[in-house]
């Protein structure tokens, strides 16, 4: 076991540096675009106030509030010791709620969506991938093609697919919102069957898209392990077939669990316009609602929110990986 | 170099990826020279009209009239106007008048007209109907023996002196004009937007834009990328370390997270096209880095590389001529699969409303925004979203095809 410790060590570090480097740049990207923010805010609330000494006083008033009349650092500062008290100010587009208010409200729907059907879709891809890599033939012939055609088609147009043919053609399901529009949240079992029978589409539909490129990863893996020489030589020693197959897969998954920290980035970001098509409450068609307001600390607190939740999902699998990669053990015992 | 290509245009996947994304192309080049329509003017009064051809009305009554005895014409009329709920009604009136429902057939135009004729009389007492429902039918009727006359219409224009109607000429329910003689038609394949704007004009310049930002964007990550490769895995050391690490921070730091608050912080009225384009290709250069570094280190020991080294050849000279050959057509795959996510980013954005802005150009993504706001998939309006979405699907299809076929030809193991 204490082998292990520089392997995790060595992650929590990292996990720790891209922690502050994303808080950084979620900071500092938007203050390096030209233009002030404060001014394009301003602007905006002050449209139809003709007196110049009104719309200072505004200006005034968030400049205060965001410290941009301070130095950087400082501004720095200010913004971190907000964040980890919480407190991201006030929502521009839904004043007066507060922007941890709207995210506490969204957050959830949108963590109880995306990592199931992402690890729905991957286990379900990977099984698909390596089906088509051992039994070659029709099987392989017949989900190749899908799973390219489905993992190039965009998230969204999947949503949009499912939607039109479930929900509008075939009315089996609702094809908006996280629960009818006429309950309000509550421990009852109307609530939580009407908020089942919404998870529906767009869980499927994030699923969908993930089944399509696990597959094509774990196929090429499969089939490159197929061939390597240790199969060859299991088989001349007379080894049984499915007992080969167990190492073949359990080496061909490992890429694929390293694949699915890399890649669980890309996939939140698709599963985000996913929620938006269904007008899902969660944070994707929260970032929405803050593009169409042009609410600046909504947006701002949102993308830091599902990078952390990105970050904290890396390294969780990564830890995981290092319990089952042998040569992270093989390496440790030198 | 020719024994290559001959090699990739063997491969099926390959070929088969090339000649949908050149048909894509072709299309785009060649539409606008036949039809040279502006793509965002706005003809239609109304939103979502349906696809087809548009035939004006006051130009085919002015258009030369021949005469055709067409046995069908007139149940089509009728057929045309009767809907499906006068349909209903007349079964009910009959049913109820005690004729079989099995006799009745509403969607057999000619037999139910006959039987309509034959009984009804609108003094018949039908059990429960109400007197709003016998004016119902008495109009219904009335409307009916309208459709049928044989009359012709009289076709009148105003004198502006007088005020008074003068006949211009008649038209005959036998009359018809040929369209190709007729001064104003439009054909509408794909119909209306819901801002009244032709739907094909609109996607091809869309397909055109979305492809260009998917280039540029795709060429800014895969240069950064091929760029801090090489240099990375070639040169080592530091320079190896630092190039690693920012790689390795914006492989965990979601891209398209980045992406969202570059572009929202960029603001609406500086977004054009190709700013959108640039900010991707910015965004998305991590996987090629690490792809071209993992490509350089595993030839960095070649003996043709260290033959050049010895011979005192220069850096640039050896990155060029003894490297980039052989990890060529690593790139060239790496760059088609960057140009296809360009584009599915760039419709992504749109989608969240940070698109490019919208009054200059449309972009495959726009057009999706567009008909998301307005509901098209809950209306209905099919014309509004498939085919931009299968424009998108193709494209990235396409390019995924021809990035398979090439792995296959240049990663043997991967063969069936």
């Amino acid at each position: 076991m204490k082998g292990y410790r520089k392997y995790f060590l060595n992650k929590l570090g990292w996990f720790l540096i891209t922690f502050v480097c994303a808080f950084i740049l979620n900071f500092i990207l938007p203050r390096l675009m030209p233009g002030d923010p404060v001014a394009a805010i301003v602007s905006k609330l002050a449209q139809g106030i003709s007196e110049s000494t009104g719309v200072r006083a505004i200006y005034q008033q968030y400049a205060e509030l965001f410290g941009t009349n301070k130095p950087m650092y400082e501004q720095f500062l200010i913004y971190m010791k907000n964040v980890l008290r919480g407190d991201f100010g006030f929502s521009f587009s839904q004043y007066p709620r507060t922007v941890a208010d709207v995210i506490r409200s969204s957050i959830l729907w949108t963590v109880c969506l995306q990592f199931p059907a992402i690890i729905v879709g991957w286990v379900l891809g990977n099984t698909l991938g390596a089906l088509a890599a051992y039994l070659k033939g029709g099987f392989d012939k017949v989900v190749m093609p899908i799973s390219i055609f489905m993992s190039n088609f965009p998230a969204f147009g999947m949503a949009i697919i499912l939607m039109v043919i479930f929900g509008v053609t075939l009315e089996w399901l609702p094809t908006s919102g996280g629960y009818g529009f006429d309950l309000i949240p509550e421990f009852s079992w109307k609530f939580i069957r009407s908020v089942i029978v919404h998870y529906q589409l767009p869980f499927w539909s994030i699923v969908l898209i993930a089944i399509g490129g696990q597959a094509i990863g774990m196929r090429s893996m499969a089939i490159y392990e197929l061939n390597a020489d240790y199969v060859k030589f299991a088989r001349f020693m007379g080894i049984k077939d499915r007992k080969i197959i167990g190492y073949v897969f359990r080496n061909a998954m490992l890429p694929q669990v390293t694949g699915l920290a890399l890649s669980i980035g890309t996939m939140v970001g698709g599963a985000l316009v996913a929620e938006i098509v269904f007008s899902y409450p969660g944070l994707g068609y929260t970032i929405m609602n803050g593009v169409m307001g042009q609410d600046y600390p909504l947006i701002s607190a949102t993308t830091l929110i599902i990078t952390i939740m990105v970050l904290t999902a890396t390294f969780v699998i990564e830890i995981l990986y290092g319990f089952i990669d042998p040569r992270i053990k093989a390496a440790q015992a030198d | 170099m020719k024994h290559t290509l001959r090699q990739i245009f063997h491969s099926g996947k390959f070929v088969f990826g090339f000649s949908i994304f050149v048909a894509i192309l072709l299309i785009v080049i060649i539409y606008p020279l036949l039809f040279p329509y502006p793509p965002l003017a706005i003809i239609s009064q109304g939103t979502f009209f349906e696809p087809g051809i548009y035939v004006n009305v006051y130009d085919s009554v002015n258009a030369p009239k021949h005469i055709l005895n067409l046995e069908d014409a007139n149940v089509k009329r009728i057929a045309s106007k009767l809907d499906q709920e006068a349909r209903l009604a007349m079964r009910d009136w009959l049913v109820g008048y005690g004729i079989p429902e099995a006799e009745i057939d509403i969607e057999d135009t000619p037999k139910l007209l006959e039987l309509w004729e034959t009984h009804y009389d609108p003094k018949a007492n039908i059990p429960g109907m109400t007197n709003a429902k016998r004016n119902y039918f008495i109009r219904l009727n009335s409307s009916l023996k309208g459709l049928l006359s044989t009359e012709d219409l009289i076709v009148a224009a105003k004198n502006a002196e007088t005020g008074a109607l003068e006949e211009k000429g008649t038209l005959m329910p036998a009359d018809y004009v040929n369209v190709k003689e007729v001064a104003n038609v439009r054909f509408l394949p794909l119909g209306t937007d819901n801002f009244g704007r032709d739907v094909l004009t609109e996607l091809v310049r869309a397909t055109q834009v979305s492809l260009l930002i998917g280039l540029v964007a795709g060429s800014i990550a895969t240069l950064i990328g091929l760029t801090l490769g090489l240099l990375s895995g070639y040169i080592g050391g530091i320079v190896d370390d630092i190039i690693m690490f920012f790689t390795n921070l914006f492989t965990v730091i979601p891209g398209f997270v980045m992406l969202i608050l570059i572009s929202f912080s960029i603001g609406q009225d500086k977004r054009g096209a190709v700013t959108v384009a640039v900010v991707i290709g910015l965004t998305s250069w991590v996987w090629t880095t690490r792809a071209v570094r993992a490509q350089v280190m595993s030839l960095r020991n070649r003996d043709h590389v260290n033959l050049s080294k010895l011979s005192g050849h220069s850096l640039v000279h050896i990155i060029l001529n003894d490297i980039l050959p052989y990890i060529a057509s690593y790139v060239v795959m790496a760059l088609i699969l960057q140009i296809s996510s360009g584009i599915l980013a760039e419709a992504g954005l749109s989608i969240l409303g940070l698109g490019p802005r919208t009054t200059e150009v449309p972009t495959l993504g726009l057009m999706m925004n567009w008909a998301m706001i307005y509901q098209a998939q809950i209306l209905g309006k099919w014309w509004a979203y498939l085919p931009v979405l299968i424009t998108i699907a193709l494209i990235t299809f396409s390019m995924n095809l021809m990035n398979t076929g090439l792995d296959q030809i240049f990663n043997p193991a991967l063969r069936d």
